[in-house]
């Protein structure tokens, strides 16, 4: 049911013009326009160069976002059977690196990673490196991590997980115990439980955090650079560039952006579609 | 020809360290309409989830056709329950929620060296299909199954939670205040309905409720709780007739309590009157509580009574007058067809089967005076009459 806008939202209506849709035509403008200022295609055609980016880009959000949503379902789950003081103090924990500036977060990855960094050190102290060496009869010094798509991912990983497990977690929070009482009365063992009723009323959290993780991560520019060491070079990047770095283009840029813009929203549309039922009866 | 199905045998529940059930002893027939009656917060669903397999007895146990089942998990038990708030689930519509059950497969108990084994047995879709509508159609719910749950009234969603429940077709059906929701109409038609699927399905149902008269309409056998306790099982006519102690008269039904003295069998004494009853079996002069229920009493002219009092307040109730009657200080509720105005004194007969006896309890003195009834008669109509006007 859609109510009528009141006098209070008239704030909020104009707030939203000024940052998000005057924003989104300039966008718009720009990419069907040359820096003359005539109307041009160029900018969409000339974008076939990039399709190894744009292929990188989603390939690895994907492959980020996954890694969260099985990480972050266990992790929510268990958060949410815990005893309430346990539920606290992971909370913290979680949100805990988030207080950090995430540049300094990502820096710190660096060193981390580093062919000398402090895991390399680590392993070569355990004896790992030895191991290795002597079982596949190479002689390396380390291994390399930094400057890899694994690292791209790590790092997404690392810094967009709270946002896959918040909304996961306070779904399964919520969810009526005597939904799974009625569940296991009905006959359901445990497994039969989690995959009638627990998974499918959580869907709509999984949804939520997929989003969160997803359309960060696909449009990211510093942990790609900085974890990817220029190697991985994503769309963030490359519209960074276009507006900031060498390739000064803004056209270009706004092109690239409006396509991803139309991508994400379409993917999105797609999922919630597949949702909706859910999302519905929890309202309920 | 009745047969025990399920004993409960001392059965104690303590949640650290609150004693919530104490050393409850139960037994439930098979095919029986049993109720759990008792006030908030007395046990009744914990009694109930024990049974179900949602909580293990701190001690004692849990039989069910003479084996023990405390540690069999509830998806084991051939048992299901009607829960509080129906607990449908959300994501399913009608014919899902109905075909829940019967998706999980059906347990069968098979004697494996001399032991219980449970087992699961799929069950064809095709009779998942006809069983689910046939269902449905007993609880008058055909053509319903496409809806989803969100668009039911709170009385279809019942009537799913039941068919939910019995579409297993379980030896006994556990139904938590499964009227509580529901407006009174609609409750009276659901209590016949329930009562008329328990006898056509055979079924053995455990029913609570804190509502009394619901328990004296529907039940076969009703066991009233207090704190932990069982105080009394019986059929509704002894429990309304023969209450065992001052809770359970006073729980079930209105009821004057008035102290007294067994005189000899068949002869107790109230406000210094020797009156007649049908009870016996007490020491000479045990101190004891006497029921005497509102409708039992006669009003007659004041020169034939066997006591007289005053009338302090006059309430209509449709049926007949609540009156409320001072005697010697002490107010008693009687029911009565006949008009008798705030303010006339009135004489009362009280016949020797309308007196019930009861030992003293530790409820004594708690409960059956009406004093409180309604104290703004009270205070207009201060009674000038003593204890001691009639010796
Ligand atoms: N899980 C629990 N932990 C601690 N105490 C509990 C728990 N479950 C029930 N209790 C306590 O046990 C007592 C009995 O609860 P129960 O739910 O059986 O009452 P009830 O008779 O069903 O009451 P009502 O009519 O209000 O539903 C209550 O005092 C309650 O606070
Ligand atoms: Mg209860």
């Amino acid at each position: 049911m859609k109510s009528k806008l009141s006098w209070f939202s008239v704030p909020y209506v104009i707030w939203m013009a000024i940052v998000v849709v005057v924003p989104i035509l300039i966008m718009a403008v720009y990419s069907v326009t040359t820096a003359e200022g005539a109307l041009t295609g160029e900018n969409f055609v000339g974008m076939g160069d990039y399709a190894g980016v744009f292929l990188r880009s989603f390939r690895l959000a994907i492959i980020a976002t996954l890694v969260c949503l099985l990480i972050g379902y266990p992790v929510s789950y268990w958060m949410a059977k815990e005893g309430l003081r346990f539920q606290r103090v992971a909370m913290a924990l979680i949100m805990l690196p988030m207080w950090m500036n995430f540049l300094l977060r990502t820096y710190s990855w660096m060193s981390i990673l580093e062919n000398h960094g402090l895991l390399n050190q680590f392993f070569q102290k355990v004896g790992i490196i030895g191991l290795y060496n002597s079982l596949t009869g190479q002689s390396i010094e380390y291994f390399t991590m930094l400057r890899t798509p694994g690292a791209v991912v790590l790092g997404m990983v690392y810094n967009y997980l709270p946002f896959m497990i918040l909304p996961i977690y306070s779904v399964i929070l919520k969810l009526d115990v005597s939904l799974l009482e009625a569940a296991q009365d009905l006959g359901a063992s445990g497994a039969q439980v989690f995959r009638k009723v627990i998974l499918p009323l959580s869907l709509p959290g999984v949804l939520s955090g997929v989003t969160m993780v997803f359309v960060p991560s696909v449009s990211t520019f510093a942990i790609s650079r900085l974890l990817g060491g220029g190697t991985q070079m994503m769309l963030g990047d490359l519209i960074e560039q276009q507006f900031l770095g060498g390739a000064y283009n803004p056209h270009l840029g706004a092109a690239i952006s409006m396509v991803m813009m139309v991508i994400v929203v379409v993917c999105m549309a797609v999922m919630n579609h597949f949702g909706e039922g859910e999302e519905q009866a929890v309202m309920l | 020809m009745s047969k025990e199905l399920i004993r409960l045998a001392g059965c104690t529940m303590a949640f650290d360290d609150e004693i919530v059930l104490n050393k409850i002893e139960l037994s439930i027939q098979d095919k029986e309409f049993l109720t759990l009656l008792g006030p908030s917060g007395c046990g009744k669903s914990t009694t109930l989830r024990i049974i179900g397999g949602f909580l293990s007895p701190t001690s004692g146990d849990v039989l069910f056709d003479g084996n023990r089942i405390n540690d069999v998990p509830p998806y084991k038990r051939m048992v299901n329950t009607v829960f509080q708030r129906y607990a449908l689930f959300p994501h399913l519509n009608v014919f899902e929620n109905v075909a829940f059950g019967l998706r999980m497969g059906e347990t069968v108990i098979e004697e494996q060296d001399g032991k219980q084994v449970r087992r699961k047995v799929k069950i064809p879709e095709e009779e998942i299909q006809s069983r689910v509508m046939e269902m449905l159609e007993i609880v008058n719910l055909g053509g319903f199954e496409k809806r989803r749950i969100n668009q039911l009234s709170g009385g279809q969603q019942q009537r799913v939670a039941i068919a939910r429940a019995l579409v297993n077709r379980p030896k006994v059906l556990l139904l938590d205040e499964p009227l509580g929701a529901l407006d009174l109409k609609l409750r009276k038609d659901m209590q016949n309905e329930l009562k008329r699927i328990q006898k056509a399905m055979e079924i053995t149902f455990v029913y609570v409720t804190h509502d009394q008269e619901e328990a004296l309409a529907m039940s076969d056998t009703i066991v009233v709780m207090d704190k932990g306790s069982i105080q009394q099982v019986g059929t509704p006519e002894d429990i309304y007739n023969e209450p065992k102690n001052a809770f359970v008269a006073d729980f079930i039904g209105e009821s004057n309590i008035i102290d007294g003295i067994m005189r000899a069998d068949g002869v107790v004494e109230i406000f210094n009157r020797k009156f007649q009853c049908l009870d016996g079996g007490f020491a000479k002069d045990e101190a004891v509580d006497v029921v005497i229920r509102p409708e039992d009493v006669d009003i007659v002219p004041v020169d034939q009574g066997q006591l007289k009092g005053t009338v302090t307040s006059v309430t209509f109730k449709g049926m007949q007058y609540d009156i409320i009657v001072d005697f010697y200080g002490f107010k008693w509720l009687i029911q009565t067809t006949d008009l008798c105005p705030v303010g006339s004194t009135i004489g009362i007969k009280i016949d020797p089967d309308g007196i019930h006896v009861m030992k003293k309890s530790r409820y004594s003195g708690m409960f059956g005076d009406y004093s409180s009834y309604s104290e703004e008669y009270d205070e207009i109509n201060e009674s000038q009459e003593g204890w001691d006007d009639e010796k």
